[in-house]
């Protein structure tokens, strides 16, 4: 699992993001690879090896993508050390393809074997709204406030409607 | 920017790469994928959108558009997908938020039930597969409505997927029907975000979480859609399935249906073009006339040489055109990964009912399959085969919200036969609906009402013409009943036949030349005697006795 949330997509994403990835290990599902792309599937590109093709092979990772995942995450890579310290975490997440899963279910959650407790459709919560404006420095007439839009960590750009 | 490549894939149809060499760059080609053949012909019977046929000037080749849809509904619960939270419209502003909601550290989700017997309901509704194992995946992206950072979704694994919409079309102009069918690629459950107030002027916004984490079905269509009124009707399928079966209200205005529309257009033979993605559409109506611009745009675009980026567009209902919205130029980067706090969700059947289980802990697809209410198709055809109806007419009498209980109202209280009723309410009763721009609930005229009438106009008490006056009364909603409004303005027929014929009689003696025409074999002429008896009964005699009594002393 980790080393999927390390896979970048280095390849244009469709519309809105086709974040599943596309391999013969992953488990078969209705309707899995498209992402949410209404309808119209991805490319069926090669597997991209993100992590390979991240580091490169040669262990590096380019500016672009560090550029990419901070937008992505909000954080900073501020010093080159930061940077390196991803390289190794990336390489140490690489190890795990030394071992040969071909035919083997990947395990998506360790309550695999758990049973989904349902709950019942009463109402048993909320109505606390002064106890959650209280966590907020600045409330106006009980809605919490925000700064307009998306404003991106690094460039300060404005996109009004990043999503809906 | 090379225009993304779509293809679309899928078991039995295959799509032809054809490198077109024409003046405007339409598309670029990588190399590296594959070729195959692509069989002509679209699911059941695709129409060309109407202006194709009229706006190709250029004399090329014809377009043909594609128009996926991704339909957001909001389930009908009393509390939220994975809090305890009340689920309700226009509450003060985060009063029905918990802790969870919030987004506050230590709370996990808890499913609730009510959710997955919707979504699965819904599924078997839609003709769907129920997947037993379905898994939850977040969705990241930060929004200051999603206090968590991730949306809890099915991305992987759905709770339904493959399934099919049948919707009608009209044809022609004589408004018959014509039975097409969207496919469906999945159903899932989701959350919902909260909603942002956007204060421009103080350049901040604010943010009401009333709404986030109530449970949302999402309604995945394939692109098998090509215009705006097959969008349109397919939704308002959906939303009269949706409202049936009790698992949302769909109510387009309210939020609590909301639909984004994925187009694009190419020429017939070739690969997809670029898509747009349209948003902010919040009613039927709109739905379609944006779909319907945006294809014209794209299309003039491309002939005119230019290119059709991927972006998001919104609907500007006042202008009636789409403009850009954001440009995403591929940042969208969900990062999925698999929900950790959510085990998967394992549904079972009769057969697979593991024994002893606690009932509130299972949900078993057969028994909600039981429990599935009569569909609006099966309602319409069911009208048809009781009251010997139409097929546009069933449609009509469950387009409108209420009109079917009115009309089975009204049926239950007269002894006229039905194809009257269905007449009477759907010329005459909506026809007056419709032109003061009321619902079937805000109308003067009650089912107990218009029964009344038509039993009086069933019993012959009261001529047609007669009924209709009687009606435009009844529509000023002054309390006055049919008999009431008959007695008043003395409606009632000639119920004598002796006077009638007495005025049959003057009539024919006071026009000799037209009882000429008529024993000459002049076919119209007997209206007109039939004509002046009506108007010397001030319209009280039954057209059909005059003629009666007239032809017979005419023969005599």
């Amino acid at each position: 699992m980790w080393a999927r949330v390390v896979r970048l997509r280095l390849h244009r994403a469709l519309g809105r993001g086709c974040a599943s990835e596309a391999g013969p290990r992953e488990e078969v599902g209705c309707g899995r690879a498209a992402g949410e792309a209404g309808g119209y599937l991805q490319q069926a590109l090669p597997e991209t090896h993100a992590a390979q093709l991240a580091t490169q092979g040669g262990g590096r990772v380019a500016a672009d993508v560090i550029e990419h995942l901070e937008r992505l995450a909000l954080v900073d890579f501020g010093s080159r050390e930061a940077v390196a310290r991803l390289e190794k975490a990336i390489a140490f997440a690489d190890r795990l393809r030394a071992v040969d899963t071909d035919g083997v279910e990947p395990m998506e959650s360790v309550l695999e074997d758990r049973c989904l407790f349902l709950r019942s459709d009463n109402v048993a919560e909320g109505n606390c709204a002064e106890e959650l404006l209280q966590n907020s420095h600045h409330v106006v007439e009980e809605y919490f406030v925000a700064p307009p839009g998306h404003i991106s960590a690094k460039d300060g750009k404005q996109d009004p409607f990043p999503h809906s | 920017m090379a225009a993304p490549l779509l293809r679309w894939g899928c078991p039995g149809r295959r799509w032809a790469l054809v490198w077109i060499d024409r003046g405007s760059r339409l598309r670029s080609r990588t190399p590296t994928l594959p070729t195959t053949e692509r069989t002509r012909g679209q699911s059941s019977g695709t129409q060309q959108p109407l202006h194709t046929a009229q706006k190709s000037r250029k004399g090329e080749h014809k377009w043909a558009a594609v128009v996926g849809l991704e339909i957001h509904a909001q389930i009908s619960s009393n509390s939220k997908l994975f809090s305890g939270s009340q689920v309700c419209f226009a509450a003060p502003p985060n009063s029905s938020v918990s802790f969870f909601d919030a987004s506050l550290p230590g709370t996990l989700p808890v499913l609730n039930r009510r959710c997955v017997e919707a979504a699965v309901m819904t599924g078997l509704a839609l003709n769907c597969h129920i997947n037993k194992k379905s898994l939850f995946d977040r969705k990241h992206y930060f929004y200051a409505d999603l206090p968590a950072g991730y949306q809890i979704t099915q991305q992987r694994l759905p709770i339904a997927a493959n399934g099919s919409l049948t919707y009608g079309v009209c044809i022609g102009k004589k408004q018959s029907q014509m039975a097409k069918t969207v496919r469906i690629k999945q159903i899932q459950l989701e959350q919902d975000s909260g909603k942002s107030l956007h204060d421009d002027l103080r350049s901040q916004t604010l943010i009401d979480l009333n709404r986030a984490g109530v449970g949302l079905l999402e309604v995945v269509l394939e692109p098998d859609l090509c215009c705006g009124e097959e969008a349109a009707t397919a939704v308002r399928e959906l939303q009269l399935i949706l409202q049936a079966l009790g698992t949302s209200q769909a109510n387009m205005a309210e939020g609590q249906l909301r639909v984004d529309a994925n187009i694009s257009v190419h020429h017939p033979g070739e690969t997809l073009g670029v898509r747009t993605e349209v948003k902010n559409l919040n009613s039927i109506r709109f739905l379609a006339k944006a779909i319907d611009y945006e294809i014209q745009r794209q299309i003039n675009e491309l002939e005119n040489g230019g290119e059709i980026l991927n972006e998001t567009r919104s609907f500007d209902s006042k202008l009636g055109c789409t403009v850009p919205m954001r440009d995403k130029e591929g940042k969208q980067d969900y990062r999925f990964m698999p929900e950790p706090n959510l085990p998967p969700l394992v549904l079972y059947n009769s057969t697979s009912l593991p024994a002893h289980a606690d009932i509130q802990q299972v949900v078993n697809i057969d028994q909600i399959r039981d429990m599935l209410p009569e569909l609006p198709s099966t309602t319409r055809e069911r009208l048809i085969q009781k009251y010997g109806i139409l097929p546009e007419h069933s449609f009509t009498l469950l387009n409108e919200v209420g009109l079917l209980e009115f009309f089975e109202n009204v049926i239950k209280e007269t002894r006229a036969e039905p194809k009257k009723v269905t007449n009477w309410v759907l010329n005459n009763f909506l026809g007056y609906l419709k032109q003061q721009h009321l619902a079937v609930s805000e109308s003067p005229v009650t089912p107990s009402a218009l029964a009344e009438l038509l039993n009086l106009l069933d019993s012959k008490t009261i001529s047609s013409s007669a009924a209709k006056q009687v009606f435009e009364e009844l529509w000023k909603g002054e309390g006055k009943t049919p008999a009431q409004i008959v007695s008043e303005q003395e409606l009632e027929l000639m119920q004598d036949q002796e006077a009638l014929e007495q005025l049959c009689h003057a009539a024919m003696e006071g026009h000799p030349q037209v009882v000429i025409d008529v024993k000459e074999g002049n076919p119209k002429a007997i209206n007109k005697l039939i004509g002046l008896v009506r108007k010397a009964s001030l319209s009280r005699a039954d057209p059909v006795l005059i003629k009666k009594i007239l032809e017979k002393k005419l023969s005599s």
